[in-house]
């Protein structure tokens, strides 16, 4: 159990580009960390900063306040589940579990080292599969292998890598909450890095944005989704993404390709000044006008529009039209779907619909917003302007204290069963 | 994999049979000769018609030993040295190539592709000269060289498509896990690569032992010649009877340290190509 600081980590390769640029992160004990990003943002490159299979170029790297920037990777005590599993083929299961601590040499007796394998398999339902080799397992088998092979030590901290990226969706989905319930059992300081946000929001404490090896911003999911710093972080999280369209602040409403929309006096406020800016509205911000409430339709603004076509999901469905921007704001947009690893954003508003709408492509077609949600962007600069700190620190907050509570539930639940089994 | 049905395995089977009947037919025509008197020789018969052990007798003990017994230790050492030499080369070479990033990795690639398909035959009369002029006519270290020329290329390109397939992040794991670096490359990637390794010294081995033409131009005494040039100098009891019989003994004798490599390393090789990938 540790905490790890990173103090203005920066990763230069050989042509002077900085892969990580500047970011500094203080993880708790305890705490789960996500990295998220889309593909080259450093990601990757922090994770093997922190383990020491990077060298740092500038910055301070700390465990529990002591600076290893210069120990070997095995001097870190950090455990590490790879993309690739990383499995030893010639060994068989027990012994890639056991491999750790066979290299600790003397250090544990062979008495010691079984009981803790057997543990390890034990709590990842592999005991029956200890004594074939990895080659033979399936792919959810040989990721638990790893995780084995990162709990028999008892680590500082845990890091993965892309660990679900090999599995198929279904497999992703059940390891994802088996990750999660082993890390708040074991309370084990964690960073995960991966581009698949599900991951992300699901499974961490916090959440960092990277985007060309700089830190966006760090916090709990919700405000990530909620108050987002700036565009990119908003277009990030969140799926389907943001709809982002131009709009102009006249006569104290917004004027969109939406149609003049209200929105809240102090949101118009922060626009002061702006000739345009963006506004960020989430596809779950829309809603069939007719399936509003009464007493909440007067809170968003109803608009008539023509989709281009639907998609029905079960649960939702998704609607799409497509609209024309402005040439000032087109360039952002561009330069952004290109930050999302999009080639190019076609100006497109998905919404999404109830799925008792029985609105349909083609036809005219009344929708509903909530303009209270609404953000607003610098299209300049890409940052929120209505973003409320306080409030986002304030959800932050709360997700820390839900991870202590967790953790404390499940400390005093292997008490209890402890006690109840000497 | 789908199951084959019946008439298709009944034709992978005659095909079957058919190719080991081809490639085996000589071997054992070989065999069945070396075991016939000189006088059984053109009866015309497959078998003989008196088994006899003279043929070998002769050759090992008898009036041939002088000819084959210092040839095959020729052979033993010149083959060994040469596999051990162009093995260890090839192994750095093809480690370098597999994990770094250098100049002038395509460029020794090619070359030793180039050297590979040079035709024998066309520089053997120059190192025929040159070896007499330096002093290394008729000496082991005139065989080794030329023989490095031989396996060294094949040892490179396969050893080098072998390490390709190594997953190097198992030695980073190795190192989180506690590994130096050393260890991690002792402990995760030996084992991987040395069924590579084994397979490349099989082959090597196979190379010069099999080689004719520099043993034949490069060699005059028994000092350096090796078995498959001496056979060519077996006669019979007199001028009337071919040496059949005896070089075919010769032949089988030289076969069996070929077939107890294969066997002994069997396991490592077969382990090799059915390693399966670590990737789920």
């Amino acid at each position: 159990m540790a905490s790890i600081t990173l103090q203005n980590l920066v990763k230069k390769y050989g042509d002077g580009f900085p892969a990580v640029n500047d970011v500094s992160i203080d993880i708790d004990d305890g705490e789960f960390i996500i990295l998220v990003g889309p593909s080259g943002c450093g990601k990757s490159t922090l994770l093997r900063m922190i383990v020491g299979l990077e060298d740092i170029t500038e910055g301070e790297l700390l465990i529990d306040g002591e600076r290893v920037n210069d120990k070997a990777p095995r001097d870190r005590n950090l455990a590490m589940v790879f993309q690739n599993y990383a499995l030893y083929p010639h060994l068989t299961v027990y012994e890639n579990i056991a491999f750790p601590l066979r290299l600790a040499k003397g250090k544990h007796s062979e008495e010691e080292t079984n009981k803790r394998v057997q543990a390890a398999a034990a709590t990842l339902e592999l005991t029956e599969h200890l004594e074939r080799k990895p080659a033979n397992l399936s792919g959810g088998q040989r990721q638990r292998v790893a995780m084995g092979r990162a709990i028999v030590r008892q680590a500082d901290a845990f890091l993965f890598d892309e660990p679900l990226s090999n599995l198929d969706a279904k497999l992703r989905g059940q390891m994802r909450s088996e990750i999660s319930q082993m890390q708040r059992r074991l309370g084990v300081t964690s960073v995960y890095v991966t581009h698949d946000q599900t991951e992300a929001m699901t499974l961490g404490d916090r959440v960092a944005v990277l985007k060309k090896g700089i830190l966006q911003q760090i916090a709990s999911p919700r405000e990530l989704y909620e108050e987002p710093t700036n565009i990119f972080v908003a277009g990030f999280i969140g799926s389907p993404s943001m709809n982002f369209i131009p709009g102009q602040v006249e006569n104290g409403k917004l004027q969109t390709v939406l149609g003049e929309l209200e929105i809240p006096q102090h949101k118009l406020d922060k626009a002061e000044g702006k000739k345009i800016v963006m506004v960020g509205i989430r596809p779950e911000f829309f809603e069939d006008a007719k399936l509003v409430d009464e007493a909440k339709k007067p809170l968003g603004a109803t608009f008539t529009t023509r989709l281009t076509h639907t998609e029905w999901l079960g649960n939702e469905q998704y609607g799409y039209m497509d609209f024309d921007p402005a040439p000032e704001v087109r360039d952002l947009l561009n330069s952004l779907a290109k930050d999302l690893d999009a080639d190019e954003l076609k100006p497109q508003i998905v919404v999404t619909l109830d799925s008792a709408s029985r609105i349909r492509a083609g036809r005219d077609a009344e929708l509903w917003v909530d303009t209270r949600k609404v953000h607003l962007f610098d299209p300049e600069t890409g940052n929120s302007l209505t973003r409320d700190p306080e409030a986002g620190a304030a959800l932050t907050q709360e997700a820390i204290q839900d991870r202590q509570d967790e953790i404390e539930a499940a400390r005093s639940e292997a008490n209890a069963s402890g006690q109840q089994a000497s | 994999m789908r199951a084959s049905t019946r008439t298709e395995k009944i034709w992978w089977t005659v095909i079957t049979v058919l190719v080991l009947l081809y490639a085996l037919f000589p071997v054992a025509s070989i065999f069945a000769t070396s075991f016939k008197t000189p006088s059984d020789l053109t009866s015309g018969k497959f078998l003989p018609t008196n088994w006899t052990g003279q043929n070998y007798e002769q050759i090992l003990v008898g009036s041939a030993q002088d000819l084959f017994l210092p040839a095959l230790r020729n052979s033993i050492g010149i083959t060994v040295i040469a596999t051990f030499i162009a093995v260890v080369l090839a192994t750095l070479c093809a480690y370098a190539i597999a994990r770094l990033n250098f100049p002038g990795k395509k460029l020794i690639l090619t070359t030793a592709l180039a050297v590979s398909i040079f035709p024998v035959i066309s520089i053997v009369t120059p190192l025929f000269n040159l070896w007499r002029n330096i002093g290394l006519y008729d000496t082991w270290i005139g065989l080794i060289i030329p023989y490095l020329s031989l396996t060294l290329p094949i040892s490179i390109w396969t050893l080098a498509a072998f390490f390709r397939q190594i997953p190097w992040e198992l030695e980073q794991a190795a190192q989180v896990d506690g590994a130096t670096s050393w260890q991690a490359f002792r402990k995760a990637i030996v084992p991987l690569a040395a069924p590579g390794v084994f397979t490349t010294a099989i082959i090597a081995f196979f190379i010069a032992w099999n080689d004719f033409v520099y043993g034949i131009s490069l060699t005059s005494t028994e000092a350096a010649r090796p078995v498959p040039a001496a056979l060519a100098f077996f006669t019979g009891a007199s001028q009337f009877q071919s040496p059949t019989g005896a070089i075919s003994a010769a032949a089988i004798i030289v076969t069996i340290p070929i077939v107890l490599l294969v066997l002994f390393f069997q396991r490592q090789i077969v382990s090799g190509l059915t390693q399966g990938a670590v990737k789920g």
